[in-house]
């Protein structure tokens, strides 16, 4: 039995329904609700608040739309579809679809995308539709142009299935150059720390145990009245990281609380406003709501590591973060949230008025949602190729302290564009180009030791580094090779453009 | 008071902005600038009641000057408030008032433009 339950203490939904219809509900904000439960203890606050409202507003890639666009004359059973040159899944029958929040553009690549579609649909604008198929002896027609509105849609349904993440990661930026992450710009050298999420108001931190939200559960999305479906895909509760799968009905809802977005150098993302009302049924949630910014915390990460395992710098509250510098290695650090705390509260203030006016009532879950469950990585029956695959074994190096004319020598001598520069323990301090030798040559001047003209600056690769996250090197650096080194720095390899031709040869695709 | 002074570096590859300080006495801030072996573009600050006498002197050297009364334009209706640009920002521009709606202040912008890519609303242009 429940500990309330057994104090006597609890309300049931019908009772915080009844005063819903009656407009006679207390209902406050999650971000209300800690001060109401430090005045009034927890049994005050049980007795006093019937509903919590929470809300969310931020970067939710995972999201899309189901439409339905009604039968043309003559009948077409679309096999590809566009909507202003975005493709939507084509393999729905007939004159279904969906598009996803971030596919872009066939044209305007990262500057438009999925997300804009249904912002656009969202504001009234009329979108085109173009469509293709076989021809069938039912659906005779090939191809279709037509210009829509959301008006002209037979349903238009937000179905996202990934929504309202319970916290989300940091991220900062150890190395020395800019990254362009789907945690924003991340400056170089730790220059700033981003985040996400609306801690307080969080509609999952608000309810960790997964005992109010769950199948069925009314919710705010979008401006719109929407239903929980079940669980998130990827939710991962056990280490707090529960997702949910969100549907409401795009014809409802408002560009006040949908926006497309682009996060450079990443892709198109949309925000998506959601908020869900909690039912204060008992002493459990009145401690679940009384949740505050500084008891939710997530680790920094690093995104400068490219792996799914990113080590965690440090851990922060949303307090921290929302302070606007968190202290990193002894400094001051500034931060950025990338999703919007003013709307977020928006969210939750519409919903309270919802609820205030008996526009919307709660439930409980028809189906409830594992609250232990964690999410696992892929599982890959295949490994990828590593540098070691592919790379030359047989590479020239040069010593530091060696004339450029012998260096120009081994530079024929070996057929290749780029000697490692060794020193005299056999480790990588530099490299040399035919280029810089040749500038060398031209140019007589003081410079006769390859030391002089060795980029002393190397990019390199080791031998079991995925060739994926070399290639990523190479065009990054904008650089035609990448020494292979060992833990002590011993030159083992060298990883050219020529070397990249052997993943096409059969060798790796099949 | 802000100046953009481009200048091209053909014959001579005259110090202006040094012969502009020694001829003026005004001492110029550098705020930033691109320079190559052809031409330069600096923005420079300096004092309001010096403006004059600084920008005719860098005209009078060749260079072009033009005076910027504005920061980084700002889409009001774009912005969700999100609060991506304060972080990225050299002169913290940004912040939230306590509602946590996003202000400007535009007098320390520099128009380096690090804020128009990482705004995700697309929110923040440079002004033309």
């Amino acid at each position: 039995m429940h500990q309330s339950e057994y104090l006597g203490m609890h309300k049931t939904i019908q009772q915080i329904n009844e005063r819903i219809r009656d407009g006679a509900a207390r209902v406050v904000t999650a971000e209300e609700m800690p001060a109401i439960v430090a005045e009034l203890g927890e049994e005050g606050a049980l007795k006093e608040v019937d509903v919590v409202t929470t809300g969310t507003f931020g970067a939710m890639c995972s999201s899309g739309a189901f439409f339905n666009f009604g039968h043309a004359e003559p009948p077409i059973r679309m096999e590809r579809i566009w909507l202003n040159n975005v493709e939507a899944y084509g393999g729905l029958a007939a004159v279904d679809t969906y598009i996803g929040a971030t596919q872009q553009s066939d044209t305007r690549e990262e500057e438009y995308g999925g997300a804009h579609v249904i912002e656009d649909l969202v504001a009234g604008k009329t979108v085109e539709l173009r469509a293709s198929s076989r021809g069938t002896d039912c659906y005779p027609r090939r191809t279709l142009t037509t210009e829509l509105a959301l008006e002209h849609l037979n349903q238009a349904i937000m179905c996202n299935p990934r929504n309202a993440y319970q916290r989300y990661n940091a991220a900062t930026n150890t190395t020395d150059r800019v990254l362009h992450t789907y945690m924003g710009t991340l400056l170089p050298g730790s220059g700033n720390i981003t985040y996400s999420g609306a801690g307080v108001l969080n509609p999952l931190s608000n309810d960790p145990d997964f005992r109010l939200i769950g199948s069925g559960v009314p919710i705010f999305l979008c401006g719109a009245p929407g239903m929980v479906i079940g669980e998130g895909t990827q939710h991962s509760p056990g280490n707090g990281f529960g997702t949910m799968m969100v549907t409401g009905d795009m014809k409802q809802m408002s560009q006040d609380f949908l926006r497309a977005a682009t996060m450079t150098g990443y892709g198109v993302t949309l925000y998506v406003g959601l908020g869900v009302p909690l039912p204060v049924l008992d002493l459990d949630v009145v401690r679940a709501t009384a949740v505050r910014d500084e008891d939710i915390s997530v680790d920094i990460l690093d995104y400068s590591i490219p792996s799914r395992a990113r080590p965690a710098i440090r851990k922060v509250t949303y307090a921290e973060l929302r302070s606007g510098m968190v202290e990193l290695n002894g400094e001051e650090v500034r931060t950025s949230s990338l999703s919007s705390f003013r709307r977020a509260r928006q969210v939750a203030q519409e919903l309270k008025g919802w609820v205030e006016s008996g526009k919307m009532q709660l439930s409980l879950p028809t189906r409830p949602i594992d609250a232990k469950k964690l999410g696992r990585p892929m599982y890959q029956s295949t490994t990828s190729p590593k540098v070691l695959d592919i790379m030359d074994t047989l590479v020239f190096s040069i010593g530091e302290d060696e004339e450029i004319t012998t260096a120009a020598k081994k530079l024929l001598k070996g057929e290749t564009n780029h000697l490692p520069v060794i020193n005299g323990q056999k480790k990588l301090v530099g490299i040399v180009t035919t280029f810089d030798v040749s500038k060398a040559v031209a140019n007589p001047g003081k410079a006769h030791l390859v030391k002089d003209i060795m980029k002393k600056k190397v990019v390199t690769t080791t031998p079991d580094e995925a060739v994926d996250i070399a290639v990523q090197k190479l065009e990054k650096y904008n650089i035609s090779a990448l020494p292979v080194v060992d833990a002590q720095l011993h030159v083992i390899g060298i990883l050219t453009a020529m070397n990249l031709g052997k993943l096409f040869g059969g060798r790796w695709l099949k | 008071m802000k100046l953009l002074v481009t200048f091209s570096r053909g014959k001579g590859r005259k110090p202006i902005i040094a012969q502009v300080v020694r001829d003026t006495g005004v001492l110029i801030n550098v705020e930033r600038a691109v320079i190559d072996s052809s031409e330069g573009e600096a923005l420079i600050e300096v004092p309001d009641d010096q403006c004059r006498l600084v920008s005719d002197t860098m005209i009078s050297l060749g260079a072009h000057v033009r005076i910027l009364e504005h920061g980084i334009t700002y889409n009001e209706s774009e912005c969700v408030d999100c609060g991506a640009c304060t972080s990225v920002c050299p002169r913290e521009v940004f912040s939230f008032d306590k509602g946590w709606k996003l202000q400007l202040d535009e007098g320390k912008c520099i128009l380096c433009g690090k804020c128009v890519d990482a705004c995700p609303h697309r929110a923040l242009t440079l002004p033309l």
